[in-house]
């Protein structure tokens, strides 16, 4: 099979293969560690036959061994080296928290010295992996000041933050949705280009409603927004693409434009990003309201392995409705 | 030499735990189950042998591999296989999936999707045994990919300096997911992994179960005598790919590999030791198979007739007390 490139028509997940590639190819000091990413091409197969194009020594396979996987990555950061390394899941990054949060996060802070690293982390539910597979653990670390997180909801943007990640001098956390892996494709430009890290993007323009989310949410809210321009009402999508650095700008410009804001994100409710984002707009454009600040989250629960359950406590296209038809009436 | 019949109980279970698995396959590919689902068809003689050398009151934890341990520690199939359907009957309603079997009354505390992760918990069991002056012990299971984690050593460290009666069993089933042990472990014997704990250690053929069984009893009359732990590795083999999602064989071995293998079968192992200590009996075997082929069946239509969860168990479970969230959706 021929690999892909800019120019074609991909899937999300041969973006951030595509993306890392080029930069890998752009970039001898660009190397890969991860559980299974050589031989076996990654769990999800983002980094299949990078071992045979870039050898055993910039795509190497660990241990289960997390906590070393990101240390090992600050190591050689600091001596001159940009890892990627690839968190089989984004709920086992559980298992190298301190690295990430107290060494990677303030090795600047401390020592004036950049660790430019990412950290790949696919994230997210809808694939009925129950309690551990399936999280969205963002929070724990937009929390964290030294990091910056990003999490794209399209194939452009996987490409060109995945881009901008690695370019970075600083620990960035990538944040991949497994739902979105496979399930959306677009045309890549042939030219090369990159996302600039803390720039959200609107989605889709419109008048009456300022919907602020992303990830696999953005998909439904503009689905959402589809069904409800039909009934005259034209919703504008802003996706954070960024989570930290937030782009206050583009938010602050959306909602003083609509009036009216909705949060929504497959993170659970409570201290989940619709918190930060409400309290921004409340602090700095609350002369621009004309109604409640509404979020649409999944329920403050572990995410349940049930397919039934899971329905009923992720956030939807169906749910996002509700809250969307409920701000246009107000 | 052991008795005919804990032979043949061996035997049994070992059956169970297989024909169990077959049928969970089918139905994942049915679409029945869905998630991640590891199947442990071929290591049947670890989770048999190990628990059959100890007693009810004993405790057992394992990994995201843990159908067999579960149904070897007692659980009943009707509620394995009811988590595995998301089921509001299965053992955690259909909250937990594949990898979050969970027994309070079997002594079973749990399966866990996170590698390693079981390791500290089991220890803690083992020092509050201790502490309560009980005399039971703790089997605690992990794949050869989780002695990788700091928790394990953490682990080994605290149970040797504390005298804890647990028993940590590392099934080297060869690879984790698709990357063989050569290529994750310093060592190729990872028992010695005890030596720099100052702790007992043994390893044993993974695939003979009467072996599996005499080597924890030592290591049970250690720990429950002695309040001492015991590093175990049981070499093993997965038949199945790491999930349902991975292919038996592909990039990290060959088909041939995994023929080579079956013929240190575990089950056929166990009935080559009957027939040459004069006591494999084929009417008994076919017992065995059928009443086996009633309890998986009787499993598989328990959990297909079972309801879903309702809405309203999402929010029960999460706080012994009372739920804070907002609970519509």
């Amino acid at each position: 099979m021929a690999e892909k490139g800019r120019g074609e028509v991909v899937t999300y997940i041969e973006a951030i293969t595509i993306g890392l590639r080029e930069e890998m190819e752009r970039d001898e000091r660009v190397w890969l560690l991860g559980e299974d990413i050589g031989v076996y091409g990654g769990a999800f197969k983002v980094t299949k036959g990078f071992i045979d194009k870039f050898g055993e020594k910039r795509v190497l396979d660990t241990p289960l061994s997390e906590s070393a996987i990101v240390g090992v990555a600050i190591g050689s950061a600091l001596n001159g080296m940009i890892p990627v390394a690839e968190m089989q899941f984004a709920d086992f990054i559980s298992s190298g928290f301190n690295q990430i949060v107290n060494q990677a996060a303030k090795m600047h802070y401390r020592y004036g010295a950049p660790v430019p690293m990412v950290i790949r982390a696919p994230t997210g539910g809808g694939v009925h992996g129950g309690p551990f597979h399936s999280q969205n653990p963002e929070m724990w670390f937009v929390k964290t000041p030294g990091l910056k997180v990003v999490e794209p909801s399209t194939p452009y943007d996987a490409y060109g933050l995945i881009k901008a990640a690695i370019r970075d001098p600083n620990p960035v956390i990538y944040f991949e949705h497994k739902y979105l892996y496979r399930r959306i494709k677009e045309k890549l430009p042939e030219e090369e280009y990159i996302v600039e890290i803390g720039k959200a993007d609107v989605k889709r323009e419109g008048t009456d409603i300022t919907v602020v989310t992303y990830g696999s949410m953005v998909h439904f809210s503009l689905e959402a927004a589809d069904i409800l321009s039909k009934e005259g009402v034209e919703v504008e999508i802003v996706d954070l693409r960024t989570l930290l650095p937030i782009d206050k700008e583009t938010i602050l410009k959306s909602v003083r434009k609509t009036g009216k804001l909705c949060i929504v994100h497959e993170d659970t409710l409570t201290a989940g990003m619709g918190g930060e984002i409400a309290a921004i707009v409340a602090e700095y454009a609350f002369d621009a309201l004309d109604a409640p600040i509404k979020r649409v989250a999944a329920l403050d629960t572990p995410v349940p392995y049930a397919p039934a359950l899971e329905a009923f406590f992720s956030p939807d296209t169906k749910k996002i409705l509700v809250a969307l038809r409920e701000l246009a009436a107000f | 030499m052991i008795e005919r019949e804990l032979a043949y109980k061996f035997l049994r279970e070992m059956v169970l735990l297989r024909r169990f698995e077959e049928r969970t396959a089918q139905a994942y590919q049915q679409g029945k189950i869905g998630g991640f689902c590891h199947l442990y068809i071929g290591q049947e003689a670890v989770a048999v042998g190990a628990i059959n050398a100890l007693r009810d009151s004993d405790y057992v934890l394992s990994a995201y591999r843990d159908h067999g341990h579960a149904l070897a520690k007692g659980m009943s199939a009707r509620e394995v296989m009811a988590e595995l359907f998301g089921k509001v009957t299965g053992c955690s309603k259909g909250k937990g999936g594949s990898m979050h079997l969970f027994s309070k009354e079997k002594k079973f505390l749990g399966g866990n999707g996170i590698v390693g992760a079981q390791i500290p918990i089991a220890t803690g069991v083992g020092w509050a045994i201790k502490y309560r002056k009980r005399d039971d012990v703790v089997l605690c299971f992990f794949g050869e990919g989780a002695i990788n984690q700091g928790a394990f050593h953490e682990s080994l460290n605290l149970a040797s300096i504390w005298r804890l009666p647990v028993i940590y069993i590392c099934e080297n089933n060869r690879f984790g997911m698709g990357t063989p042990v050569e290529r994750a472990s310093s060592i190729y014997d990872l028992s010695q992994k005890a030596y720099a704990y100052d702790m007992a250690r043994s390893h044993v053929d993974g695939m003979d179960v009467i072996e599996v069984y005499n080597t924890v009893n030592e290591a049970v009359a250690r720990a429950r005598g002695r309040s001492l732990p015991t590093l175990i590795e049981a070499r093993t083999y997965r038949y199945r790919g790491h999930s349902m999602s991975d292919p038996i064989h592909g990039h990290y071995r060959t088909k041939e590999d995994v023929e080579e293998q079956k013929k240190h079968d575990p089950i056929l192992n166990l009935k080559n030791y009957l027939i040459q200590n004069h006591l494999w009996d084929e009417s008994d075997y076919q017992k065995i198979e059928d009443e086996v082929k009633n309890i998986v069946t009787d499993a598989l239509q328990f959990s297909d007739s079972s309801p879903e969860p309702d809405d309203s168990e999402l929010f029960t479970d999460i706080y012994t007390g009372e739920y804070y969230g907002r609970t519509h959706g």
